[in-house]
Formats: structure tokens, C-alpha cells, sequence
């Protein structure tokens, strides 16, 4: 808690991008996202065009191309679900190298791959050049309800207590020897799991009434009110405007 | 078994956001009304519990491990409103902040692991509570149940939710048989470890498990050596009824509402389908097809197809709403000329003695 509440996904910076208000950039990303998911899987080209404007908004935010490249890896999972897609999937056969792959199920992986990789790389720019609580802050903006943008909060700044509680936790037990190998663990595991809720259920008992005697009475006062001029809110509408132009291109080509 | 980006087409996806926040909108009142104002504070803190638990690893055999899910164990720990409160939370933040599941599938996300799981978790819990005796081993047994059952409920919606706005054309069949399939063994491991973790919550603090407050024991004096039950604390109980109405009008609203949104989206959807199919194939077949279908015409079409798709969920909502006013207002009728006769047989009665 003493090391502030940066996030380690936040890349501090100066660009543009970051200097944007947090709900312009939220705005945005979710416009982006919508338009490509709803553009037809087979203009191939347009999911490219997708990627470049991404691209440019990662120049513009000075972030590195390794830094997003390896954050896609979160998306590995779906890419062994989407690979086996053509195996499975019924309709018309090609023979690609000596298999025998569905047509459809090769458009559909293709379909998941793209939309899904474009999602992931769109949130992690978001991610990457956007601060914790500016999010939140955007998120309430953005008609969110306040009660859950206050629970949102409060999972984010306690989320690293109970995780290094749970992780003080695993040195005690290993410090007694005990490494969990299979099933037969998992009673001492599941009560470090009920040990924590009690813990972490404590806590949060504790915590309200710390705010409680502070003058807590429901909501949290509103300190720094993020505003965005009508410039900033044009600025951010580039990438989804753009991304609004393609997906129509798509349609009508 | 985050969705993400892409794998689920943008009319269901809105829907199924849409869904997704009328469940959160009724559960941030219900939680409000479990905790008052200390729910943002505790649900948080049971958001980052969720959050840490899931990267508690199990080891399975073999260098494999799994986690838990956690949407039964909320429901069991902290009841249905905070549950979903908390696991939508956890979803939101994973997919803003970690990439974990897209952004437009966000509202399937939500519904399918955070409302169908919390919420099956939960009615089985407290239906076999109700049936079996109030014992310890009860609410093992019931926990264990509940979890095991939520995870393979969560993959049929999950199929449900596909078959209606899938992307891809592997057969439903398929679909259902590999997702149910596989989630039964994940519900397995699920239910194993949920009804340990509960056990072990039970073990120190009972009072804290929602699910089982049935079983705390009522707090005993020694008055001169022999142990009394203590006064109970006589809590406000009137207002309670008032708000029960409330609250299953509430949770019936919304069912008709979402009910009458997706079934009549799933019966115009079907041709729809089928409709897909076979422009995929005609599309593989000759591209002439492939430039008319991609005219302004064709757009036309679509735009037709997405009207009549909206209008069937809109009719669906406005008869939900005529059929909820009507009932209303003949409940509200009923419910004052019950209200008036008593009050017409005191003052009756009252005219006597006077």
C-alpha cells in the first residue's frame, strides 16, 4: 500500500493519448471494439486497416510494440480453441497440406482470431496509458453507478493487501514443509481459501468503520471531477470514427 | 472461459449487456439492503477475496492445476446480491484492466459466470436447505450440490447465449455436448473445493456464512450455573414484509423482461440462422452473390431482419409492461377493498359500543 496505488499495466507517460480525460479514452475504445466486432469477417482487409489505426494510437502513446505484443499472450487460450475451430466445424471441405479443414470453421477462427486479438490490444492501450483511479474516475462519469465504481475502488486498492495476505499465507505453509503435489491437499488449501474470506470479510468490517468514524455516511465525496472539453472529446472520437468509416467500407465493398 | 472479442455478433452482445445490467442494477439494491451502507467497503473486500482466490492454485495430478471459479462460493458466503455484485466486479476489472475477456462481451461474461452461476448456485443451496435438516452436513451437502451444479449451468447459458448470436458454425450439438462435458469435471473440482472452503469458514465464524445463518446457535446466559437463552435483540421485523413484496416483484420484473427479450430473440433468430448458413456457403460459391449481398440492398435486408429482430424484443417488453400495469392495478384494487373491510367492520363494530 505504501508504494501508491500504480498499477503495474499503467505505463506513465506524457503523450497525448495519456493526457487525454479517462472517459474520452473509455468512450473510445468501447465505440472501437463495437464497430469491429460488428464488421463482416470476410473484408479481410478491414481488420488490417483496424490494426494500423491501433498501431498509430500506440505511436502517438509512445508504447513500445513488445510491451502490447506480450500482453496479447492472455488471449493464448482462445487461440487453441480457435485453431481446432476448422476440425470441428461442419459445411464445405478444403484440403489444406493434407487435411481436411471446414470452410466456415476457417472463417470463423479467422473471425474469433481478429476481432479478439483487436480487443485485446485496444483495452491494453487503455490499460497501458490510462492511471488506475483515472479509470474509475471515468468509469463514474460514464453513469456507472457510484456504489460500483466505490466497490470497483475498494477491490483495486485492497486487491494487492489480500493478494499479499494469501501470498504470506503460502510462505507459512511451505516454510512447514507442506507443498501441495495433488488432490489430497486441497483440504489445507480450501482453509487457506476460508481463512482469507474471514480475513479479507474482517478487514472490510474494519475498514468501514474506520471510515465510518471519518464521516463516511454512503458515497464518497468527488474531489477532482474529470472533465473533457469538446477538443478532447473530438480528439478521442478519431479512432472510433475512423474504425465507423472502415467497418462501412467493409459493408459496402 | 472469458469470451472475448468477436465470438459472440454485436446485436446479442448489447442484449446480453443489457441483461448483464439489469441484474447488477437489482442486486446493487438488493446488497444495499443486506449490508445498508456498509456494502461498498464489504462487497469490495469480497470482490478482491474472488479476485486473490482465483489464482490459488490446485494441483490435479500430473503438473495440471485449476482454480476456483468462486461464483458458487460467493453465493454461499456472502448471498446472491453482493454474489453477483462482486463478480461482476471482478469481470469488469479483468476486462478493462487485464485484457481478460473482450469489452463488448463483457455483458455475456457477466450474465453467463456471474448471474447464472451466482444465481443457480444460490436457489439450489437454499431449496436443498429447505428440504434437508438443519444440520452441518446438510449444508455440505447442499454447498457441494450447488457448486457442482452452477458450472455446468453456466456452460449450457453459455451455449444458449451462442446458439442465439454465435459467429462460427460448429454445430450446437457439438457445442453443448464439449462445453457441459468438460464443465462437469471443472464443476467437480469446483464443488470439492467450495464445500471445504466453506467448511472451514463455518469451522470459526458460522455467523459469517449467509447461506447457514439457520445454524448459528442462539446465545446462551449462565445465570447461577444453568445456561439460559439470552433476550433476543428484537430486530425491526415489520418492515421486512414490505420490502419482500418488493423484492420478488423486483427479481419477477426483470425475469419476464429478459425472458420476453431473449425468447423472442431466439424465435426470430432461428431462420436467421439458417439464413447465415446458407449465405456462407453461397458466398464460397460465386462472388457475384458475394458483391449483391454486400450492396446497400442487401444492407436494406439486414436492416430489415434487425428491425424485425427489435421489434419482437420490444413487443416482448411492452407486453411484459401492459401485463405488469394491468396486474397491478388489479392487485392494487383488491389489496384496498381487503384493506377497506376491516377497517369498515371496526368502525361497524365501534358504532355499537358508542
Amino acid at each position: 500500500m505504501g508504494a501508491g496505488h500504480a498499477h503495474r499495466l499503467y505505463r506513465p507517460g506524457t503523450s497525448p493519448v495519456h493526457a487525454l480525460p479517462p472517459h474520452c479514452k473509455l468512450a473510445a475504445t468501447f465505440g472501437f471494439v463495437l464497430v469491429v466486432v460488428s464488421t463482416p469477417r470476410e473484408a479481410v482487409w478491414a481488420f488490417g486497416l483496424y490494426a494500423l489505426l491501433l498501431a498509430a494510437v500506440a505511436a502517438v502513446a509512445r508504447i513500445p510494440a513488445g510491451l502490447v505484443l506480450r500482453r496479447l499472450l492472455i488471449e493464448v487460450p482462445f487461440v487453441a480453441f480457435a485453431v481446432l475451430m476448422p476440425f470441428v466445424a461442419q459445411g464445405e471441405r478444403v484440403e489444406v497440406l493434407g487435411m481436411s479443414l471446414s470452410v466456415s470453421g476457417l472463417w470463423g477462427a479467422w473471425n474469433v482470431l481478429a476481432k479478439g486479438t483487436l480487443g485485446v490490444a485496444a483495452s491494453v492501450l487503455l490499460a497501458a496509458t490510462t492511471e488506475l483511479r483515472a479509470l474509475l474516475l471515468g468509469l463514474q462519469r460514464l453513469r456507472l453507478p457510484p456504489l460500483l465504481v466505490q466497490i470497483a475502488s475498494f477491490m483495486i486498492r485492497y486487491g494487492d493487501v489480500i493478494g499479499d495476505e494469501l501470498r504470506r499465507m503460502s510462505v507459512a505453509r511451505r516454510s512447514r514443509g507442506f507443498e501441495a503435489s495433488g488432490i489430497r491437499h486441497w483440504g489445507v488449501l480450501a482453509k487457506t481459501a476460508g481463512a482469507l474470506f474471514i480475513r479479507s470479510y474482517e478487514r472490510g468490517e474494519r475498514v468501514y468503520l474506520a471510515m465510518v468514524s471519518r464521516g463516511y455516511t454512503g458515497s464518497m465525496p468527488v474531489i477532482d471531477e474529470a472533465v473533457a472539453t469538446r477538443g478532447q472529446w473530438a480528439y478521442a472520437a478519431v479512432l472510433p470514427v475512423t474504425a465507423l468509416a472502415v467497418c462501412l467500407m467493409g459493408w459496402t465493398l | 472461459m472469458h469470451v472475448p472479442d468477436g465470438f459472440i455478433n454485436a446485436p446479442v452482445s448489447v442484449a446480453a449487456g443489457v441483461a448483464a445490467a439489469a441484474a447488477v442494477a437489482v442486486s446493487l439494491r438488493g446488497a444495499r439492503r443486506e449490508l445498508d451502507e456498509r456494502t461498498a467497503p464489504l462487497a469490495g473486500l469480497v470482490a478482491a477475496f474472488i479476485f486473490a482466490v482465483q489464482m490459488l492454485n490446485f494441483p490435479v495430478a500430473a503438473g495440471t492445476s485449476g482454480h476456483l471459479m468462486g461464483g458458487a462460493l460467493a453465493a454461499i458466503l456472502v448471498g446472491p446480491y453482493t454474489g453477483v455484485l462482486c463478480v461482476s466486479v471482478v469481470l469488469l476489472m479483468q476486462g478493462i484492466l487485464f485484457a481478460d475477456g473482450g469489452l463488448t462481451a463483457l455483458g455475456v461474461n457477466i450474465t453467463v459466470m456471474g448471474v447464472v452461476t451466482v444465481v443457480t448456485a444460490h436457489l439450489l443451496f437454499r431449496g436443498l436447505l429447505r428440504i434437508l435438516p438443519s444440520t452441518r452436513r446438510s449444508v455440505t451437502v447442499a454447498g457441494f450440490v450447488a457448486a457442482l451444479v452452477s458450472v455446468p449451468a453456466a456452460a449450457a447459458a453459455f451455449t444458449a447465449v451462442y446458439a442465439v448470436g454465435g459467429t462460427t458454425d460448429v454445430p450446437l450439438g457439438k457445442v453443448l455436448t464439449a462445453m457441459v462435458g468438460v464443465h462437469v469435471l471443472i464443476g467437480i473440482g469446483e464443488a470439492l473445493i467450495t464445500t471445504a472452503t466453506v467448511g472451514a469458514v463455518i469451522a470459526v465464524r458460522p455467523d459469517l456464512v449467509h447461506g447457514a445463518r439457520a445454524l448459528a446457535t442462539p446465545l446462551k446466559l449462565r445465570v447461577d450455573g444453568a445456561l439460559v437463552d439470552a433476550p433476543a435483540a428484537a430486530p425491526a421485523q415489520a418492515p421486512a414484509a414490505g420490502r419482500s413484496t418488493k423484492k420478488v416483484w423486483a427479481t419477477g420484473l426483470v425475469t419476464a423482461l429478459v425472458l420476453a427479450g431473449f425468447v423472442s430473440f431466439y424465435a426470430s433468430a432461428n431462420p436467421d440462422g439458417l439464413e447465415k448458413v446458407a449465405a456462407d456457403k453461397g458466398i464460397d460459391q460465386n462472388v457475384e452473390e458475394h458483391a449483391a449481398a454486400g450492396s446497400p440492398l442487401a444492407d436494406y435486408g439486414v436492416k430489415d431482419v434487425e428491425d424485425a429482430r427489435l421489434s419482437g424484443g420490444l413487443a416482448g417488453i411492452i407486453g411484459v409492461g401492459v401485463t405488469v400495469v394491468a396486474g397491478t392495478g388489479i392487485f392494487w384494487a383488491v389489496r384496498r377493498r381487503t384493506s377497506d373491510e376491516p377497517t369498515a367492520t371496526v368502525t361497524s363494530t365501534a358504532t355499537p359500543v358508542a
